[in-house]
């Protein structure tokens, strides 16, 4: 432990007022993981390369290993675990599922909140959009291919709401 | 992975951020987006014994066209100006915005943070050498205006003061036919380009190249300006033969590396292609065409 004087931070997760008091250090994904239990928030590569991590904050797709647990102060963020409503999944989440758009899942969460965000910046995606939207996550199983085919699916089924 | 502690100071104006950097001597940072010393905090290759953000001062993130310049504040994220339509009126400073990293680094990672940071593979110092560029500082004893061709001083150098900070970024705006390309090539979205090619021309009478600037990103220390390519095409027709000859300059001017993202020999094949790439695709849009050209990796 080092001596220098720890932080409080406070911010909003899925809706939620949380608060921790943290040495400055901490990644913000630490501070979702091991301070809030959120640990649907992986930590793939811990180098701001994978995605494992991303989350929103305030309303941005992040990669929250590449923040400081401090730069978040009065942030709104949206993890995982804050998709579902009422028990009833995502429709991203739905569309994932039904097309098969994972495998071994640890790169899962991460792609979620980056589709999440590709709609509602662009809610009918081109398949080049698609790809750029999602560059920033690295998926070692799938080859990509039936994530492409659930973000498409899930384009159209939000488009329904 | 974690950094080595450091204490953490929020600043609530440009002035306090200045003063707080006095005040806690050489070995503080400043922290923007954190996109490039967060990493290399975690790696430890940076170990700044305090951090001043200055991400909850507000008005630094305005894009704005005015007096013929295009204005940055130095917050202005890189998915800000990807998405700013100001900023479109000069493709190439689109080009750029829109192919650094990936969406996730973009939303974070700001134009002033770029700039102070100096990385050799930054994309921004390479594609705003191209442009008449200037950036606005800061510190408690006054304000200045830096000329970015005076601005960068070696790799992760700038000729900025312990205590003074880049508040905005200005660019002017064109003139009449010109267009400018940029071209950066990386294996995937969210790394540093192997080799990038910025040019910017204006046409003249009887389509001569009226003024060239071409500029070399990842193959040296700083961002390389390829004068004695600009030579070759300024004030000439752009035909095959001429732009052969400045490719073969631009290729001389190098100062490529070995490293992990390939052989020096490999980067300056890389980086011959992509010159005489970005001169057509500059051509092209100075003439008013609307043609695509940005970053280039697998999947894009």
């Amino acid at each position: 432990m080092s001596d220098v004087e720890k932080v409080l931070v406070r911010v909003r997760v899925n809706g939620e007022p949380r608060e921790a008091l943290v040495e400055p250090r901490t990644l913000l994904v630490e501070l979702l993981r091991e301070h809030f239990n959120l640990t649907g928030t992986h930590i793939g590569c811990d180098t701001t390369y994978c995605g494992a991590c991303t989350i929103l904050l305030n309303g941005r797709t992040t990669k929250s290993c590449t923040v400081f647990a401090p730069m978040a102060e009065g942030g709104e963020i949206i993890t995982v675990e804050g998709l579902s409503e009422n028990g009833k999944l995502h429709p991203v989440q739905q569309a994932f599922a039904e097309c098969h758009g994972l495998q071994c899942g640890f790169c899962t969460p991460g792609l979620l909140l980056s589709t999440v965000h590709l709609l509602s910046k662009t809610p009918k995606p081109s398949e080049k959009e698609i790809h750029k939207g999602i560059a920033g996550n690295t998926c070692r199983c799938t080859g990509y291919q039936n994530i492409v085919k659930a973000v498409r699916a899930a384009a159209v089924e939000m488009e329904k709401r | 992975m974690y950094a080595h502690p450091f204490s953490y100071h929020r600043a609530g104006s440009l002035l306090e951020a200045s003063k707080l950097l006095q005040q806690l001597g050489e070995e503080a940072r400043l922290i923007a987006g954190g996109q490039s010393l967060i990493p290399l905090m975690k790696m430890r290759m940076a170990r700044p014994s305090a951090l001043v953000d200055i991400n909850f001062i507000s008005g630094l993130s305005d894009i704005r066209r005015s007096d013929g310049q295009l204005r940055f504040g130095a917050l202005a994220r890189h998915a800000d100006i990807e998405a700013s339509e100001a900023a479109s009126s000069i493709p190439i400073v689109h080009d750029c915005a829109t192919g650094i990293a990936d969406v996730q680094v973009r939303n974070q990672g700001t134009i002033g943070g770029s700039l102070a940071e100096a990385d050799p593979s930054g994309d921004w110092g390479a594609v705003l050498l191209t442009l008449d560029t200037s950036v606005r500082c800061s510190r408690p004893s006054g304000e200045r205006t830096i000329a970015l061709d005076d601005f960068f001083k070696d790799a992760y150098t700038t000729v900025l003061g312990h205590d003074e900070l880049v508040c905005e970024v200005l660019v002017k705006q064109p003139p009449a036919k010109s267009g400018g390309a940029y071209l950066a090539f990386k294996r995937s979205a969210p790394v540093y380009a192997t080799a990038s090619a910025a040019v910017q021309l204006t046409l003249g009478d009887n389509d001569t190249c009226k003024d060239v600037r071409i500029v070399l990103g990842c193959v040296g220390l700083m961002a390389i300006r390829a004068k004695e390519a600009e030579t070759v095409l300024r004030g000439k027709k752009l035909d095959e033969k001429r732009i052969e000859s400045a490719v073969e300059a631009a290729r001389v001017a190098a100062e490529p590396q070995d490293d992990m993202r390939g052989s020096a020999d490999y980067k300056r094949v890389l980086i011959a292609a992509l010159v005489k790439r970005a001169i057509r695709l500059a051509e092209r849009r100075a003439r008013g065409e609307q043609v695509e050209a940005g970053h280039e990796y697998v999947g894009r």
